[in-house]
């Protein structure tokens, strides 16, 4: 069993993959950057939050040209997981208009990104529809 | 003429488009050159210049002075993304205001033709081992991974989201949009496309992120705009023809976003807006009925349809039925981007918060030509520099 990583750090992996958002104690606004403070109250302290696993499609698009490196199509979308929204890919999905909508159910799902050289994977995230 | 007013006392802008002889220096100059004769003054009269360009080495201002004047003025180089034309326009306002100049020069200028999808140029490559970077902690590059980060998809996004709140939005919807400002180009010299596409010609072209075809994307180009900025108290001891020329700016204004739930996740280029244009209908006494003409902007298809909401041109929800009803067409109630837009007029990013200045400028001073909506007396310009900085200016004639 190779070993992971999350590919980015607010992804928490294992038996209940799930993502975490830094939560300002003094007002609820979450964020899944560093942070020096809160952008909308000013305060300074953060607690950990966990962010629902389900969610819906509030806005997406179906990429067909990106940067090179990038393959495409791939579908970004922004997803509301109970009031905290996420950016992330769609997957497990056709990337047509007739496959996704807005509006649609999902749930967070793992994706691998790839194997470094010390034979360490690194493992993203997205959100497919959920059935 | 209130002494506090400040006004566009010349304007100019350079053909947008391909210029492969002329370097950014060039463009600057000639639109420089150009408002400052437009004007009736010379670079002696300016006392204060905030010029704006993103993509070339920095230090455009004093580059510009030293082929048309160096009289050693205070040089403000201002970047905003795509709001740093407008930004510049801001700076100068806010000097004269203050009491600094009489006259001052804001400028924009940007070599864009060719430059592909302002995607943030080539993805990263990934490291050879992964290790945590940066404010996520990424152990590689996110573009394409965690969504996307190129304009045409942002922009994607942010029409869709107005359609999942609102309904009524679809590619078609989206596309129209786009053939009303190519089919207003076709009465514009200056603007990089001048020729009509279809419906069918624009939702058959490349895909780029849907729903947004190649032409439902600003056109990358060469171009330059600059204004020359007068107070009311100057333009009083001015002839009458410059005082007949001069138009008003009867607000101008600069704002960000306001933090909101999702706005760090999704650019929301809604709420500033919306703060933009209720402080600047508020400062000019000005309703949206009143506007003869709005420049607005486009940089997307999808962006031109939530902005008649933002800019208030139509109730709360009601962009698709107010595209539908033809009142943004020029023979409409409230023609938007006349000019073609930044779809086919063209996106040098840092000239076209002046440009759009520019364009509703010339059509009250009644020197649109073959485009001239007739009677125009008020008009509203807007521009977003995503991250985010909107600007609007209200313009009035004189009377």
């Amino acid at each position: 069993m190779p070993q992971t990583v999350p590919f980015v750090d607010y992804l928490v992996l294992g038996e209940r993959p799930h993502l975490v958002a830094r939560e300002c104690t003094a007002c609820g606004a979450r964020f899944f950057d560093r942070r020096n403070a809160c952008a909308s109250c000013f305060g300074t302290s953060f607690t950990q939050v966990d962010v629902s696993t389900e969610g819906e499609v509030r806005a997406f698009t179906i990429v067909a040209h990106a940067a090179p490196g990038v393959p495409v199509p791939f579908v970004s979308a922004t997803v509301d997981c109970a009031g905290t929204s996420v950016r992330a890919n769609l997957i497990n999905v056709a990337p047509t208009p007739e496959a996704v909508r807005l509006g649609m159910k999902v749930r967070l799902a793992l994706t691998p990104v790839g194997v470094d050289q010390a034979g360490t994977e690194a493992i993203s995230f997205g959100f497919e529809p959920r059935p | 003429m209130a002494s506090d007013d400040v006004w566009i006392l010349g304007i100019s802008m350079t053909r947008f488009g391909k210029h492969p002889d002329a370097d950014l220096i060039d463009l600057a100059a000639e639109a420089t050159m150009n408002a400052i004769a437009d004007a009736g003054i010379t670079m002696r009269e300016i006392g204060v210049l905030a010029a704006g360009n993103l993509r070339g080495g920095g230090g455009i201002g004093q580059a510009l002075q030293k082929q048309v004047g160096q009289t050693g003025i205070p040089v403000y180089n201002v970047a905003n993304a795509c709001a740093t034309g407008a930004t510049a326009i801001r700076v100068v306002h806010m000097a004269l205001r203050a009491g600094e100049a009489d006259f001052g020069l804001a400028v924009g200028v940007e070599k864009l033709a060719g430059a592909g999808l302002l995607a943030g140029g080539e993805r990263a490559g990934d490291s050879a081992a992964w290790a945590p970077q940066g404010r996520f902690g990424a152990v590689g590059p996110l573009d394409g991974r965690i969504g996307t980060e190129t304009m045409p998809g942002v922009f994607a996004q942010i029409g869709m989201e107005y359609g999942h709140r609102y309904g009524g939005t679809s590619f078609e919807l989206f596309a129209r949009i786009s053939e009303k400002n190519h089919a207003h180009s076709t009465l514009n010299p200056l603007a990089s496309y001048q020729r009509r596409f279809t419906l069918d010609e624009i939702m058959n072209d490349v895909m780029i992120s849907y729903p947004n075809t190649r032409p439902m994307c600003s056109a990358n180009c060469d171009g330059a705009a600059a204004a020359v900025l007068v107070t009311g108290a100057a333009l009083k001891t001015l002839a009458p023809e410059q005082r007949r020329r001069a138009v008003k700016i009867s607000a101008s204004v600069l704002t960000t976003d306001p933090w909101e739930e999702a706005c760090q996740v999704l650019p929301n280029v809604n709420t500033l807006t919306r703060n933009a244009a209720r402080r600047a209908y508020d400062t000019a006494g000005v309703d949206p009925e009143d506007l003869d003409l709005v420049e607005l902007h486009d940089c997307f298809a999808t962006a031109e349809l939530v902005h008649y909401d933002n800019l208030m041109l139509c109730p709360e929800g009601g962009a698709v039925d107010f595209f539908n009803s033809g009142a943004t067409w020029r023979d409409g109630s409230t023609p938007v981007n006349v000019s073609g837009g930044l779809e086919s007029k063209g996106h040098p990013i840092s000239a076209t918060g002046i440009a759009n200045i520019w364009e509703v400028a010339t059509h009250l001073r009644g020197e649109a030509g073959d485009r001239q909506i007739p009677g125009a007396r008020v008009g509203l310009a807007h521009v977003i520099g995503l991250g985010s900085a909107c600007g609007v200016h209200i313009l009035e004639r004189a009377a």
